[in-house]
């Protein structure tokens, strides 16, 4: 009980401190529906709609790799990590926490996006927002495990991409599948079962890559 | 597996097999052989492709269990393992990449093909283990690095049958498949020379591997005889 | 079509990797004698 305990007060400590900064939401809003209006000039007239489909995965990856970048910033410029680190709390609660927060602002941001894109351009089905959801969580959980790893290094918003978009094939995989095919299941299956192992493996590594000695 | 101090003299001995097992693969593959009914001469790249494949993944699949050790024992010298272990990898994954698309000009006439599972597998990965090097090269060196990579290494093995899955899976609504490799049957003496071939190239990759780790040994050794004797 | 040609490639990028190789490592044997030369001569300048 008290592992959730910890979990539930990492995750408000999150939140609250990425609100009140006030960059990352409105940063993530506004590049999602930035990238929507850029795709319109992308596609030239008749393209059809899987192709403005695939497009959407690119802007959901590049839309979470912009939040990641951002996840451990507070903890890096106010050196709080090491606080936490030391803190009587298992140190995969902290991963859960911010795995939350990030899950949280990039829902937020496409429950705007995601109504842009039907209205722009191609409706979305109730099979292809379940794909998104699933492939949410396993971004994030695998993201900010990656960016507490890219966290420690020189260039680490540089270095983030590269670490997380051959881990996105799957997931891209899996939701653009979701989103055109005809028999969706076995997308959502690959999905659901992406995000069980790599949540499990995120989840028992990410002690790892936090402690100094 | 006590590869790490083992001593060294084996090595010279491992070298020499894994030269002798290149000449018979050689010999096998290229005049024992006989030649493919349906693909010619050009089939005998397999004898070279397949186990260059075969043994990038032994490489990375090394360097996963290296890493494994580290996070497990927490012995420092598993990180210099896993990282030469990976290293061979992507300088084997870079050949087949090199050699996979020489036989797809040579049976298809194009240079790349996304028809080809194995192609598209091969090539994600070595993007990712690329960003390994990336990694690895943007942390300060101590053991927040070497378990950082290590947990990096790990994730590469869990990629590698997911990876394989989506791939599968993404044949239909990308284009339906139009060639398939495992069309001909091989026969006797050509299951003997891609057996040799593979067992020659994975023996080589070891040598390389077992040459590295001395040479970076030796390096740090000598980088420590200068501290002291300073 | 015969294809030879390919083949001779593969084979031969598989050569020239091997021999680039070998080329690295000599790199590095020159320079590891490099350094055990200097640190020679500084143990030699000790006693």
């Amino acid at each position: 009980m008290t592992y959730l305990a910890d979990v539930a007060a990492l995750t408000r400590k999150d939140l609250r401190v990425a609100l009140r900064a006030r960059d990352t939401l409105p940063a993530m809003l506004l590049f999602v529906l930035s990238t929507l209006v850029v795709f319109h000039f992308a596609l030239p007239e008749g393209t059809g709609d899987d192709a403005a489909y695939g497009l959407l995965w690119v802007a959901i990856v590049f839309t979470a790799l912009l939040g990641l970048a951002r996840a451990w910033v507070p903890e890096q410029e106010h050196a709080v990590f090491d606080g936490l680190v030391l803190a009587p709390c298992d140190r995969s609660a902290i991963w859960i926490g911010k795995t939350l927060a990030t899950l949280a602002f990039l829902l937020a941001a496409q429950v705007v996006a995601l109504p842009a894109f039907a209205l722009f351009f191609a409706p979305l089905d109730a099979v292809a927002v379940v794909g998104v959801l699933l492939a949410d969580i396993g971004i994030c959980a695998v993201g900010s495990l990656m960016a507490a790893m890219a966290a420690a290094g020189r260039a680490r918003e540089l270095l983030l991409p590269l670490l997380m978009l051959p881990l996105s094939i799957p997931l891209i995989v899996g939701g653009v599948g979701a989103a055109i095919s005809s028999e969706p299941e076995r997308y959502l299956l690959l999905l659901a079962l992406y995000d069980g192992i790599f949540a499990v493996l995120s989840w028992a590594s990410f002690e790892y890559v936090v402690t100094e000695s | 597996m006590s590869s790490a101090f083992a001593p060294i003299r084996s090595l010279p001995g491992l070298a020499a097999v894994a030269a002798g097992l290149m000449g018979g693969a050689l010999l096998l593959s290229f005049f024992i052989a006989p030649e493919d009914a349906d693909q010619g001469i050009s089939q005998r790249i397999f004898y070279i492709h397949v186990p260059i494949a075969l043994t990038a993944y032994f490489c990375f699949g090394l360097g996963a269990w290296k890493a494994l050790l580290l996070l497990w024992r927490g012995d420092e010298r598993y990180d210099l393992e896993s990282y030469v272990a990976i290293h061979q990898g992507t300088i084997f994954g870079s050949l087949t990449l090199i050699t996979g698309a020489i036989w797809a000009k040579a049976s298809w006439g194009v240079w790349w093909t996304w028809d080809s599972n194995q192609l598209v597998l091969f090539l994600t990965l070595f993007l990712f283990y690329c960003a390994y090097f990336m990694l690895r090269f943007s942390l300060p060196e101590g053991p927040r690095r070497s378990r950082s990579s290590a947990v990096y290494a790990l994730f590469g093995v869990a990629l590698i049958p997911v990876s394989f899955l989506a791939i599968r899976l993404a044949e239909d609504f990308i284009h339906p498949t139009t060639f398939t490799r495992d069309g001909p049957q091989m026969t006797g003496t050509m299951f003997t020379a891609f057996c040799v071939s593979w067992a020659a190239v994975t023996l080589l990759a070891y040598v390389l591997y077992r040459v590295e780790l001395v040479g970076k040994r030796l390096h740090t050794d000598l980088r420590e005889l200068r501290e002291a004797l300073e | 079509m015969s294809g030879g040609e390919y083949v001779a490639a593969a084979y031969g990028v598989v050569f020239v990797f091997l021999l680039v190789y070998v080329a690295i490592i000599a790199a590095k044997l020159v320079r590891l004698q490099r350094d055990t030369a200097e640190l020679l001569e500084l143990a030699r300048r000790r006693e």
